[in-house]
């Protein structure tokens, strides 16, 4: 199970990148991917809008089942991954790549802080199977 | 839960296991439900459904007891042959979806769904209870089942079997050998491609399925097997068709024949309020078990299965539908999550061979 060091996760899957000028990238991580099968659709937030930590905000649908992910840190969206529109698998073939979901500018620098480090996750991911 | 001869191969395997019916099977394999279904349409599969149940009618009363519990005519079904066919309750409604084999004189096999075992044996049995002649066993433990299915499942099977598949049609069922072992074959199956199902003896199928998939053959699971059958047209029970389900208000309809049958009081004349029809979604979605179907607002169906084709990345589903509107053609609403996205009705099966994506 790839868990990258450099991330921050939530418990609900999705991880969030470093910050880049106050911006973080969002995507899910490689247990979510493998846990929801091949994706089909996605349903993408709206650039512009704003987002409370935990709202959720864009649906990932695979032939199994369609999954909430959930903002995890508040701020606004800036960017959404338009080529998901054509090629959703991404998230199963590069989760931590090219299946980024949409980026965040980030209004409060503590919530990344506050959510689990790889070693964190790992363990929650063990309980969660 | 149940396992099967074939449990640690899968988990070997890397298989993602579900509790299905009562045993433990594979979903899928790390090749995933796309690719696995894909491999079937395009090269060959192989699913272990040994979950199935299997009912032995033996007598030479067997003949007259399945032309009366079956919907489907017995009479018709000549030694080394099989069909489709359906098990009718005592109110109007269905037991379970099956398939007949006619073995030998006065032997015949029937496969049946295996959350159904119980429900069918019983019917059986008490149909049987009072008939000379007739024997109604539940082997459903003494047979392991293997479906090989796609275009390359002749060639593959042709060179372990020592029958000749070239004779053999499709619906023929036989006995054979497989290296050492003795198999049934029959040329049947739910995928809508060309494909064999081996019943194989339970001591012998860890074998046979090391030597078919050695051979090439892909792993696949249930998730493939659901995706198949349902973008080749066929039902599947408890989605489909259930307690409450007229085949004559399906496109299976062609199963009932006019024939004495258990359970035909309740039947009736046909009178279908709704009837179950193919979908072709517009839009983005997946249509899925429970979904309300609408038109202009209003309530007139409801989604029995839904799955996108990953050949032709169509979003297919099955539907009860208000007859008046069972029109191919015809145009209503799937409600996905409180979106509301257009489709077509189509006839099944839904394959749309000019419309492959890949």
């Amino acid at each position: 199970m790839n868990i990258p060091e450099t991330l921050r996760y939530a418990r609900t899957h999705e991880w969030v990148s470093e910050p880049e000028g106050g911006v973080v990238t969002v995507g899910v991580s490689d247990f979510a991917q493998d846990q929801l099968g091949d994706v089909v659709f996605v349903e993408l937030p709206s650039v512009g809008q704003t987002v409370a930590a935990e709202d959720a905000v864009a649906v990932v649908e695979s032939v199994k089942t369609a999954s909430d992910i959930y903002a995890p840190v508040s701020g606004t969206i800036t960017e959404v991954n338009d080529a998901l529109e054509q090629a959703p698998e991404a998230i199963n073939e590069a989760p931590y790549q090219a299946g980024w979901l949409f980026r965040i500018e980030a209004t409060d620098s503590a919530e990344r802080e506050g959510l689990l480090d790889a070693a964190a996750y790992r363990a929650a991911c063990e309980e969660e199977s | 839960m149940n396992t099967t001869p074939l449990t640690e191969a899968h988990e070997a395997l890397g298989a993602r296991m579900t509790d299905f019916a009562g045993t433990r099977m594979p979903l899928q394999y790390p090749t995933g439900i796309a690719q696995e279904h894909i491999a079937v349409r395009e090269a060959v599969g192989v699913f272990d459904v040994s979950h199935m149940a299997e009912l032995r009618i033996s007598g030479a009363g067997a003949l007259e007891l399945l032309r009366f519990a079956l919907l489907n005519d017995a009479a018709k079904l000549r030694v080394g042959r099989a069909h489709y066919t359906m098990i009718p309750n005592d109110s109007g409604g269905l037991i379970d979806d099956a398939y007949l084999y006619h073995l030998r004189e006065h032997d015949w096999l029937v496969v049946a769904n295996a959350a159904n075992r119980g429900a069918v044996a019983e019917r059986l049995s008490s149909l049987a209870s009072g008939r000379d002649a007739v024997e109604v066993r539940d082997v459903s433990d003494l047979w392991s089942l293997l479906a090989v299915q796609g275009p390359g499942a002749a060639v593959l099977l042709d060179r372990l079997i020592d029958a000749d598949l070239t004779a053999v049609r499709k619906n023929d069922t036989l006995s054979a050998g497989f290296a050492a072992s003795p198999v049934r074959l029959a040329r049947t199956g739910y995928t809508g491609e060309d494909g064999f199902e081996l019943f194989v003896r339970p001591a012998d199928v860890v074998e046979v399925w090391n030597a078919v998939t050695a051979a090439g053959a892909v792993p696949c699971g249930l998730g493939a097997r659901d995706s198949l059958r349902l973008e080749a047209g066929f039902p599947l029970f408890g989605h489909e068709l259930g307690p409450a389900s007229d085949p004559r208000c399906t496109p299976f309809g062609w199963v009932v024949k006019d024939k004495a049958f258990a359970g035909r009081e309740a039947y009736g004349e046909a009178s279908c309020a709704r009837r179950l029809v193919g979908l072709r979604l517009l839009g983005r979605g997946i249509a899925r078990q429970g979904y309300r179907v609408l038109k202009n607002g209003a309530h007139v169906g409801d989604v029995t299965s839904g799955t996108i084709s990953p050949l032709t990345r169509d979003s297919i589903a099955f539907a009860w539908l208000d007859a008046e509107l069972a029109e191919p053609g015809s145009e209503v609403a799937v409600e996905i999550r409180a979106q509301q996205v257009s489709a077509t009705l189509v006839e099944p099966p839904f394959f749309r061979p000019d419309a492959r994506v890949s």
